[in-house]
């Protein structure tokens, strides 16, 4: 590799000094942080990024998290959740602080993503934090004011659990949000508290006929799932993107 | 678990070789013939250590090994990749 | 320059002599895998040796399970940094299977159901090394750990215990296995820190 985290070419490889600048509690588990990434240059809704932790003896950790937010400049929000036997996620919800300076490489990835351009109707499925990216993607459906139809299933253990929970309870009109609770359900929910079925998919999901292109994110076990019921729906598996979470 | 991930994960690790995103490029199994974007492959062995399995036949396409000083990288089992500009 | 993250330690930090160098404890048994997990029927499974002169011992489940099964306690190093200290196996040991075979040549290549291979020296399969274990902490070993059946060669990074197992060939020359020929080392002590080419 060429140059160190200040080369000033701004190249996606290279890894870029950010200062967090907030910090939001989104769960119990669950933290917002809005970084200013200096030479980041905007990044099209769905994008990832590598955080790079680097401990005082040298050792580091690298790990991709989906960006929270869409479009121009340098400010971006990422959204984690702590999983229990990770080693960074922990670090980023629990340890780290405004003002910290954080190492990220990005943006990162081209396939799952939504521009504004598209016109198609847009079937999201997010599990847990695999919300993060398709918030992206609405986010940016709304800020470009788009009226591609949208709709989301979104997947919790319980009301408490969701990320972005304010935001998603007052829609935009083009966005229909469907919420799936696992583990409890509030009272008088009328679907009880389970896991997401092809039942689920096929009452709130766009129908196959209308050749919407889906975005599933979320733990393996989920998107296995989902995506599996989704191809038994009839839809062409060409228009169902995935993307799965690895232990972080 | 066996646990696996896409192939859209391959983007960080790959950025510092490609100058393009190589999760859009697509492949051709040597296994099966099957040609499909990178981003749709299986990824096992993260976080250092990839294994990129076709998701079709589950033949491996690519390994990559990151060692503090090289990266190894194993193609064999792909036919080509074609990227686009 | 690397920006230091403040109050990170990570598993880089630890301090531990029965620690071979970069290594972190951990109680958990995280899984390492290159493929989708296979499932093998006992009915079905098989193991063989074969030699040069082209001769396969063969042994199936009943047969295996006929030969004297030990008690194994064995730390284990995994060249993804965790290791695991204490643990509890039950199998047989290689120099039973090898007591039966004649061969001439120094190095083997581990198979596996589903194609995965390594490469080990046979010296380091024999003198009480190595074994084809069954179970682990009282238990049948589960398919993601490498059951029905797996290698066990605790003094070599944990890559080297191929899960799976369905045979050893013999050959002249050590050649490289499956991670091997990928960037990791073709021996693999974890007291030398030997993960890669």
């Amino acid at each position: 590799m060429t140059g160190t985290s200040e080369a000033g070419d701004g190249r996606i490889g290279n890894w870029k000094v950010g200062v967090v600048t907030s910090i939001r509690r989104e769960s119990a588990s669950g933290r917002s942080i809005t970084i200013d990434v200096p030479r980041w240059g905007g990044n099209i809704a769905g994008q990832h990024t590598d955080v790079r932790l680097t401990a005082a003896n040298g050792y580091t950790a690298v790990r991709s998290y989906s960006v929270a937010s869409a479009g121009a400049g340098d400010r971006i929000e990422l959204a984690v959740d702590r999983l229990p036997t990770g080693e960074v996620s922990p670090y980023l919800v629990d340890t780290l602080r405004e003002g910290d300076e954080l190492e990220l490489r990005g943006p990162l990835g081209g396939w799952f993503v939504w521009t504004p351009q598209q016109t198609e109707s847009v079937q999201l499925i997010g599990g847990g934090s695999g919300i993060v990216p398709l918030m992206a993607m609405i986010r940016s459906h709304e800020a470009s004011g788009s009226t591609a139809p949208f709709r989301l299933l979104y997947s919790v253990r319980t009301p408490l659990d969701a990320f972005f929970r304010a935001e998603l309870e007052s829609p935009s009109a083009n966005l229909e949000v469907t919420w799936i609770f696992t583990r409890g359900a509030p009272s008088g929910w009328s679907r009880p508290a389970g896991r997401i079925t092809a039942a689920d998919l096929e009452a709130h999901g766009f129908p196959a006929a209308l050749s919407p292109t889906v975005f599933v994110c979320g733990p393996t076990g989920f998107v296995e799932t989902v995506a599996s019921a989704l191809v038994a729906l009839g839809h062409e598996p060409n228009r169902v993107k995935t993307e799965r979470f690895g232990g972080a | 678990m066996t646990e696996h991930v896409d192939g859209n994960a391959l983007a960080g690790p790959l950025s510092d070789l490609f100058t393009f995103d190589p999760t859009t490029a697509s492949a051709r199994c040597a296994g099966c013939g099957d040609v499909s974007v990178l981003a749709r492959a299986m990824v096992y062995g993260e976080p250092d250590t990839f294994v990129v399995r076709c998701a079709h036949c589950d033949d491996v396409l690519m390994t990559i090994v990151q060692t503090r000083d090289r990266f190894c990288i194993e193609l064999r089992g792909m036919t080509w990749l074609k990227i686009p500009r | 320059m690397a920006v230091i993250s403040r109050g990170f330690v990570g598993r880089g930090g630890e301090v531990n002599p029965d620690l071979p160098a970069g290594q972190y404890l951990t109680a958990d048994f995280p899984v390492l895998s290159s493929g989708p997990t296979p499932h093998i029927d006992t009915v079905d499974w098989q193991f063989s040796i074969r030699t040069d002169s082209d001769t396969l011992h063969t042994w199936n489940w009943e047969e295996l399970h006929a030969l004297p099964v030990e008690d194994i306690n064995t730390d284990i190093h995994c060249v993804t940094r965790w290791s695991k200290l204490g643990t509890s196996w039950r199998g047989v040991s290689l120099d039973t299977l090898f007591a039966t075979v004649k061969t001439t040549d120094e190095y083997v290549m581990a198979r596996s159901y589903g194609g995965y291979t390594t490469n080990v020296p046979l010296a380091d399969l024999l003198g009480g090394q190595a074994w084809i274990a069954l179970e682990f902490d009282g238990a049948k070993l589960d398919p993601e750990h490498g059951g029905p059946a797996r290698l066990l060669i605790p003094h070599l990074y944990f890559w080297k215990s191929a899960k799976w197992i369905h045979g050893l060939e013999m050959q002249s020359q050590d050649e490289p296995g499956f991670w091997e020929q990928n960037g990791y080392n073709m021996y693999g002590d974890p007291w030398l820190e030997q993960r890669y080419w």
